[in-house]
């Protein structure tokens, strides 16, 4: 196994080796699955460390292994090559400490707001009274104040994914684990709740690691970003986003933000275009085998 | 009030469901009246009406009805337990599963009032040949229901269970189970509606008591008001087990 010290740095910042002390670290993660056409490597030495505090965007093309990387992370899926370790302690499942936020919707429709936040508090055997004491906080936290005996199916996709958000961030994960929350957003909606992260993250100083395709988003939320290749998913380079905090949606109008997105586009269109060639060609074949 | 605040009102859809009974009864004794539905294979409903005070009086309606009901409750219980357990016990299996899927399917489909004189010789001639034939025909939907609602739980709610660290049975209790319910209750009907049919059913043809036994006296002796006032009172038992049932089902899953 080639360790971390092995992999190309590249770009500004260069990527981050496993050997920094990070309170997250993923140290040369290989992933591969066995599929009908052969082997497919998903992921491919990926490493990175998160500091304390840290908003880190990991952000790639569809098909670069983003979420076999947030399985791996999240303990949802083994058979891996490498480690992940959480403050010095190798983890192969899901670990407490970590926090996980789905992209597809994931509330328990039938469940309340405030029983659904408070679920991770239920299995933790906290008395009722305490939990949704504690629930009604986090629900505040994400501005659903008055929504708490609303069932999912009576709340706007945005508002199921901020009880999504509330419920993991109740749990008090030492590391709260995004997965593209809001690809099934609009981007008015996307922006505004970007923002509504971003306030979170800074007043519970919470380490973050978002995994998306999204280049505004990451660029918005992030104080870097890991940008990966297609197909198999290598970290390609590492961009610190020195943007001012505390940060909002205003963020997007301002000059920097749009060297920073056609910073990243210049890496990403390269990989994003081997993927979609990748795509017609397997299609074309997969036609002219029919 | 427009259709949507209709549609909203709690009274109306009641009240237009009880007006559209009472508008088909009134036709068909219209119907019969004039001579377009012979009165000889089909009642007055005006009679039937009337044949209600003289069946509950002289026939032990109450004692019969609590019968019927005691045995398709019984019945209705076992399904429930053994169907949603065995139900569980394939999904966990998949070899299970593979092996006998396809069989408990044919028997949800087979005609097993049929296997009558097998269970007469089994259990003798008492209410539990009946409660077990009502058994056999209502457990199969409820396992298949069972396990197609346990396989269809969206993955993304067992990873978020994952991913909170839950055991198998908490895993199974706070996510797999809630998610199947509504499948799982589809099943339960399912298995009642086939439960009681065999119920009345077995009654009818072994002559042991409740309402088909019944049913069929009153048919031997040509008394069609008395046979149709007596189908009512089973129409009363199936009313009885789908309120139950919907009432349960809201206990346990208030909304969807």
């Amino acid at each position: 196994m080639p360790s971390v010290a092995t992999l190309p740095k590249s770009g500004a910042a260069g990527a981050q080796t496993a050997a920094d002390a990070g309170i997250l670290v993923v140290d040369g993660i290989v992933k591969q699955f066995d599929t009908p056409e052969g082997p497919l490597v998903a992921v491919d030495r990926v490493s990175l460390s998160v500091r304390p505090g840290e908003f880190l965007a990991v952000i790639g093309p569809s098909g670069c292994g983003k979420s076999t990387l947030f399985n791996v992370i999240g303990g949802l899926i083994d058979r891996y090559q490498g480690a992940v370790t959480v403050g010095g302690e190798t983890v192969r499942g899901p670990h407490p400490a970590i926090g996980m936020v789905f992209q597809e919707e994931s509330t328990f429709p039938w469940r309340t707001v405030i029983e659904n936040v408070a679920f991770p508090l239920e299995i933790a055997g906290i008395a009722r009274k305490e939990r949704l004491e504690k629930a009604k906080r986090f629900i505040a936290l994400v501005g659903l104040n008055g929504f708490e005996n609303r069932y999912p199916a009576e709340l706007s996709g945005g508002m199921r994914q901020r009880v999504a958000i509330a419920r993991t961030l109740a749990s008090e994960p030492k590391i709260l684990l995004m997965d593209e929350p809001f690809a099934s957003l609009d981007e008015q909606t996307r922006l505004l709740l970007g923002d509504k992260v971003l306030q979170i993250q800074q007043d519970l100083q919470q380490t973050t690691l978002l995994i998306t395709h999204n280049i505004t988003e990451a660029v918005q939320l992030a104080d870097r970003i890991l940008v990966m290749t297609y197909r198999p998913g290598r970290v390609k380079r590492m961009v610190e986003i020195d943007l001012p905090r505390p940060r909002s949606s205003d963020v997007v109008s301002s000059e920097a933000f749009g060297r920073y997105v056609a910073e990243i586009w210049s890496d990403l269109r390269e990989e994003a275009t081997r993927g979609m060639q990748d795509e017609e060609s397997r299609t074309l074949h997969a036609g002219a085998a029919s | 009030m427009n259709a949507a605040a209709l549609t909203r009102s709690r009274i109306f859809p009641l009240a237009l469901g009880l007006g559209a009974l009472a508008a088909a009864i009134l036709a068909v004794e219209a119907l019969i009246r004039i001579g377009v539905i012979n009165r000889f294979i089909v009642p007055l409903p005006s009679q039937i009406a009337l044949a209600f005070e003289r069946v509950i009086v002289e026939e032990d309606i109450a004692g019969r009805f609590r019968l019927t009901l005691f045995e398709a409750f019984t019945a209705g219980a076992m399904i429930t337990v053994v169907g949603v357990s065995v139900g569980l016990l394939l999904f966990r299996i998949n070899i299970l599963r593979q092996a006998t899927e396809t069989w408990v399917a044919a028997l949800a489909s087979a005609p097993t009032v049929l296997m009558y004189p097998l269970f007469l010789v089994i259990f003798g001639r008492s209410a539990w040949t009946i409660i077990m034939m009502g058994f056999v025909a209502g457990v199969p939907p409820v396992i298949l229901k069972t396990i197609e609602g346990l396989t269809g739980t969206r993955r993304v709610l067992i990873n978020v269970g994952k991913s909170f660290n839950l055991t198998g049975p908490q895993l199974f209790a706070k996510i797999l189970f809630p998610a199947a319910l509504p499948t799982i209750f589809v099943g339960i009907r399912l298995g009642l509606i086939f439960t009681l049919i065999n119920v009345v059913g077995v009654e009818f043809l072994i002559n042991f008591g409740g309402l088909g036994q019944l049913i069929n006296d009153l048919a031997e002796r040509y008394d069609l008001p008395g046979t149709y006032a007596a189908i009512s009172f089973v129409i009363l038992v199936s009313v009885c087990f789908f309120v139950l049932t919907e009432w349960i089902e809201r206990w346990l899953r208030p909304v969807d």
